[in-house]
């Protein structure tokens, strides 16, 4: 079976999704480096992670979809550009998250905001799914990208640590 | 226009108007290009100089207004990309400057209006009223082509030289503490299908 970056770019690619903004993170660096090596895809890494929220929703208005990739303390920091911009304006915001804080986490900052991240997410009414299967990744990408760009709104994926095996740190 | 001693140097500088500036750049424009104006009173004024489907009026999000304007600036490559935003914003988000530096869109134009303060708050002075200097900043970040607008003259010609560029360029002009002229429809959804139509993204 296909390695899960491989298909998350695969079906990105199948859906037209270009523009992509990051801030890097170690769980993240396998499918930022497929991105990369693609020239179809536009990928560059801004300073932080409402600015790469920006730049996709001005990027989506210019006429092409895109999707911002961070980890889980990153997404604590987009309350405000969510409230603000994608979900006011109706931009179909995509977003893929790095899950840390669960499932074998040693820092308790990363437990206690991953434990904020599935709450905002419901607060703010937005769709998101966790990816914790390698045979349900298409279809969930697929699926979540259409339907955002459909009833335009912003959608997000959750990596698990189930899918993407996140080294495990010794206590 | 009147004057204001800085804080940091002592000197008497010339303050200009935001709405005359805004005035200016949409006298300017020829019909395609995109502006963005940043929250409060940058898009205010540019609300008040009459609307255009080209432009994109921020009603939250501070900070993005660069962020914004870059990611329509390389989507949309064949056409002009004006951004307004205020030095109170672009404090809050200068790492953009960098980014943008490194992405080189050659058809960004990037406007900072400097009163030195969040005016739309009360007036509170800004890090620009003691001396950072945001146009030393975007240069240290990579964008060459920043400069302070000496008066209006001088501004229109930046601007004519930025509007025909081959590389980002940053403009930056200390106004007077005049709040906006209009405000703008609060409906965001609008404001962006507009937009959309009006750049031809959204038929």
């Amino acid at each position: 079976m296909a390695r899960w970056f491989d298909t998350v770019a695969a079906v990105l690619k199948r859906n037209e999704v270009r523009l992509v903004t990051y801030v890097p993170d170690k769980v993240l660096a396998p499918l930022i480096r497929a991105l990369e090596a693609d020239s179809y895809f536009t990928t560059f890494c801004p300073t932080r992670e409402e600015e790469a929220a920006g730049i996709v929703c001005g990027g989506w208005m210019g006429g092409m979809r895109g999707i911002v990739l961070m980890q889980t303390s990153g997404f604590a920091t987009l309350a405000n550009v969510l409230a603000s911009l994608a979900l006011p304006y109706r931009i179909p915001l995509l977003m893929m998250i790095s899950e840390r804080g669960t499932l074998g986490e040693f820092n308790v900052g990363q437990a206690m905001v991953c434990r904020s991240m599935r709450p905002m997410l419901t607060a703010l009414g937005i769709e998101h799914h966790t990816l914790s299967r390698r045979d349900e990744i298409d279809f969930i990408v697929d699926r979540t990208v259409n339907q955002a760009i459909a009833t335009q709104e912003p959608a997000a994926f959750i990596l698990s640590p189930l899918l993407t095996h996140a080294k495990r740190q010794e206590a | 226009m009147t004057a204001r001693q800085t804080a940091a140097s002592g000197a008497q500088e010339v303050l200009m108007s935001r709405f005359d500036l805004t005035s200016r750049l949409v006298a300017r424009l020829r019909s395609d290009e995109a502006v963005v104006g940043g929250i409060g009173n940058n898009n205010f004024d540019l609300w008040a100089t009459g609307r255009r489907p080209q432009n994109f009026y921020m009603l939250g999000s501070m900070g993005l207004c660069f962020p914004i304007a870059l990611g329509l600036a390389l989507t949309q490559p064949r056409r002009r990309v004006v951004a307004i935003e205020g030095d109170g914003s672009l404090l809050m988000q200068l790492g953009c400057l960098a980014t943008i530096a490194e992405r080189r869109p050659a058809n960004l134009t990037l406007l900072v209006m400097d009163n030195g303060s969040y005016q739309i708050t009360g007036g509170q002075k800004a890090a620009t009223h003691h001396g950072a200097d945001l146009v030393t900043i975007a240069r240290g970040c990579g964008l060459n082509e920043s400069r302070w607008a000496e008066n209006t003259a001088h501004f229109e010609e930046l601007l004519d030289n930025a509007l025909i560029g081959d590389r980002p360029h940053l403009i930056a002009a200390k106004i007077d503490e005049a709040p906006g002229r209009a405000t703008t429809d609060r409906d965001p959804a609008w404001i962006r299908d507009t937009f959309m139509r009006g750049l031809g993204t959204r038929s």
